[in-house]
């Protein structure tokens, strides 16, 4: 079995509103796999059904080969956008509590929290109150909670926000040790950056409907646009940018340089080489830049949903 | 997995130590207390103060009747007109000036008769004073019919009837007094119980939504479990209070009676007056086992078990709803027009309890009431004092956990729904859309 979470064709309808329109995604193990899509579209309540929080009206969800079942609740961690703590309570029983709802025991759950409040320098939080402590102080204890039980599936909804950019960066820290260590992880966020920067794997969700999977990188490939990023030292610009223009499909470029180059965006058909391009602009001038456009995550995000 | 009695401890404990949890539990019987004690203190401070009454009878008849008493002091004028007599009363400070006319027929005398004072006189004193002059008034007429009185008085009967069910138990009136009080006290702790605790549950689950960890913990647990989690944690710290509350009251209530020496378990008009109709007839002795059969003549057993599982179902039917408006608002001030409809059955069956049930607690009103499951545990325990059919019983009971699984059902289905629900206040009409979710 190499893919950890199944989900085939799954629907919910609230009411008259349909939630998710027959979603299916296949999350390989180990991997890093980005759930996306824009507010509203369905993250949640797919979320929620994997969670087991919410039932689907049809389609089914495999854990590991199994039909998910209430024995699953201590295999996955779930970090929701919506979260918080008990405001009253202190940060070590409530910790140990949320651990023990997750199937440990109580004494298994205070040395993993140690080693965790030790390694997150929050040890000394334990007898203070959740309202005595800041937004990014509680989001850390949140995060040792989702992990505590060492799940198989790690769901994070948003789990950056809130969190200063060093703090941010040892969670990003965290989460990828985890994988090391075996885990696969969900990640659900409208932050390109951090998919491009993280994820294997994404699916596109889109007013219901799943619209895009797969590997990140094959996505990529799918929506690469054949174009060259081109800077070009010459003498006389205008005459360069007409005569590429008659053969080419020109746009112009934005990037920095250090002379005052030519720059322009370059596509290419389908019979024309890379190489080719290249040796014919050597012919015109010195080749100060020279880059394939690969689409971003945010660029393929906005021109799927746009096309949908 | 059975996180219940996790769910259970967590919420008992978190209840429990909560410091306004805590300052409540110490605080309210001490307040009571110190209200009553007050109250008695007060009241006894009244009735020390001894009142001078002037009288001027000019038809010579009643002026012998007025005998000093601890309470009051009569001042008897004599041969002056009524301005006189007003004037002089007022500068003795007298509280007041009866005036009886000269009397032509003892038939019109009410209209001769008067009192004045500067305040409007207390009720008690004129009825007193009426009493004292009807009956000398009617010797009087009566002698003048030429009627023996001495043979009237002697030719008195004083009936009391005694009472005897079919099955051959003996009862007397205090039987309905105690049975009364059982009924009423049990069907009230009932309703004060709901209030108090429902609201708690209440409370505690709009926490959980406004601090956002609802989502974290329905990941681990189901929504159901969680819910019957809060009510049973909740109920129990509620028990908890109570118990301490009856524990300390009681200690406070006999301390403050010794050091005040006021005796606050007699301060209560109804006693007293129950006191005087059985010492009027034989004597302490006689009242005291009067008592003791009216307790044993109680169905003790049928009592405790009814009202142990009327108490714990029709709670549960009540706080499951609490649970479930919880679910469905985001903060208390939203809960007003759900808490109505709730709280209209509750207060409409403590009052058919306490009026139809005194005056025919077999009747067809607090029968039929004593059948609808939100009416049923309050009217039903007031009246099972008086005896009520075990098939009756049976009855209720059957549908009252009926309701109760269904209205469980319906709350644990609005309370998936609802605690996932953020930011804004739904209408009845959604309310019964989530039921399909």
């Amino acid at each position: 079995m190499n893919n950890l979470l199944e989900v085939n064709e799954v629907s919910k309808n609230f009411g008259d509103f349909k939630a998710l329109n027959k979603v299916s995604i296949i999350v390989p193990k180990g991997s890093i796999f980005g759930l996306l899509g824009p507010n509203g579209a369905g993250k949640t309540t797919l979320i929620r059904v994997i969670n087991q929080i919410t039932i689907p009206d049809h389609g089914k969800v495999r854990l590991d080969g199994e039909l998910l079942n209430p024995i699953h609740i201590k295999d996955i961690g779930y970090l929701p956008e919506e979260r918080g703590l008990y405001k009253s309570m202190k940060v070590g029983e409530q910790a140990l509590y949320l651990a023990q709802l997750k199937g440990l025991s109580k004494a298994e759950a205070k040395t993993r929290l140690k080693y965790w409040f030790d390694r997150l320098e929050i040890g000394d939080w334990w007898n203070k109150k959740i309202q005595e402590l800041s937004k990014g102080m509680a989001q850390k204890i949140q995060f040792v909670v989702t992990v505590l039980h060492q799940p198989k599936l790690l769901i994070f909804d948003e789990p950056f926000s809130g969190f200063d950019p060093i703090n941010a960066n040892l969670i990003k820290d965290e989460i990828l040790r985890l994988r090391e260590e075996g885990a696969t992880v969900i990640f659900s966020t409208h932050r390109m950056e951090s998919v491009e920067e993280l994820c294997d794997d994404i699916a596109l969700i889109h007013k219901s409907n799943k619209i895009l999977e797969g590997k990140l990188i094959d996505i990529k490939r799918d929506y690469k646009i054949n174009t060259y990023e081109v800077g070009i030292r010459t003498n006389n610009k205008e005459i360069l940018e007409q005569e590429l223009a008659s053969k080419f499909d020109v746009s112009e470029a934005n990037f920095k340089t250090l002379e005052d180059e030519l720059k322009l965006n370059i596509k290419l058909s389908e019979t024309n080489r890379p190489n080719d391009l290249l040796s014919y602009l050597t012919s015109k001038g010195e080749i100060s830049h020279f880059v394939e456009l690969i689409p971003s995550v945010n660029d393929i995000f906005i021109q799927t949903v746009k096309n949908n | 997995m059975n996180h219940l009695p996790l769910i259970i401890k967590r919420e008992y404990l978190t209840k429990v130590k909560n410091k306004s949890f805590i300052v409540m539990t110490i605080l309210s019987p001490i307040i009571m207390i110190a209200l009553v004690a007050i109250v008695a203190y007060l009241s006894q401070l009244n009735n020390d103060k001894v009142r001078t009454i002037s009288v001027l009878d000019e038809s010579g008849l009643v002026q012998d009747i007025f005998k000093n008493s601890e309470k009051t002091t009569y001042h008897i004028l004599e041969n002056m007109s009524l301005e006189d007599a007003k004037s002089i009363s007022k500068e003795t400070g007298s509280y007041g000036l009866l005036h009886v006319d000269k009397l032509d027929a003892v038939e019109s005398t009410s209209k001769h008769i008067k009192f004045y004072s500067e305040e409007t006189p207390s009720l008690t004193l004129i009825s007193s004073l009426e009493s004292k002059l009807e009956k000398t008034l009617t010797n009087i007429k009566l002698q003048r019919q030429g009627i023996d009185i001495d043979l009237i008085n002697a030719s008195k009967i004083r009936i009391d009837i005694a009472q005897e069910s079919f099955e051959g138990e003996k009862t007397s009136k205090l039987d309905s007094f105690a049975r009364l009080g059982f009924g009423i006290a049990a069907g009230y702790l009932l309703f004060m119980f709901i209030i108090i605790y429902g609201n708690m549950i209440m409370r505690s689950v709009i926490e959980e939504k406004t601090s956002r960890i609802i989502e974290v913990i329905i990941s681990s647990v189901k929504p159901m479990q969680l819910m019957l989690g809060k009510i049973i944690g909740t109920s129990l710290a509620g028990i908890t209070q109570f118990v301490i509350w009856m524990i300390f009251g009681g200690l406070l209530m006999t301390v403050v009676s010794l050091v005040i020496g006021i005796n606050l378990f007699d301060s209560t008009t109804p006693q007293q007056e129950l006191m005087q109709l059985a010492t009027e007839e034989g004597g302490f002795n006689f009242y005291f086992e009067s008592f003791k059969t009216a307790l044993q003549n109680l169905p003790l057993m049928n009592l405790i078990i009814a009202f142990i599982l009327f108490f714990i179902s029709g709670y549960l039917l009540y706080s499951s709803l609490y649970a479930a408006i919880g679910a469905a608002v985001d903060n208390e001030t939203d809960t007003q027009q759900f808490l109505l409809p709730i709280m209209m059955p509750l207060i409409l069956a403590v009052y058919i309890g306490i009026f139809t049930v005194i005056e025919d607690p077999h009747g067809t009103v607090s029968t039929v009431f004593s059948f609808i499951p939100f009416t049923s545990p309050v009217v039903m325990l007031m009246r099972i004092p008086f005896g009520v059919p075990l098939w009756q019983q049976l009855v209720s009971l059957l549908i009252l956990v009926g309701t109760f699984i269904f209205t469980v059902w319906f709350a644990a289905k609005i309370y998936r729904v609802g605690i996932l629900m953020y930011g804004k206040k739904p209408s009845y009409k959604e309310l019964i859309k989530w039921i399909k979710y």
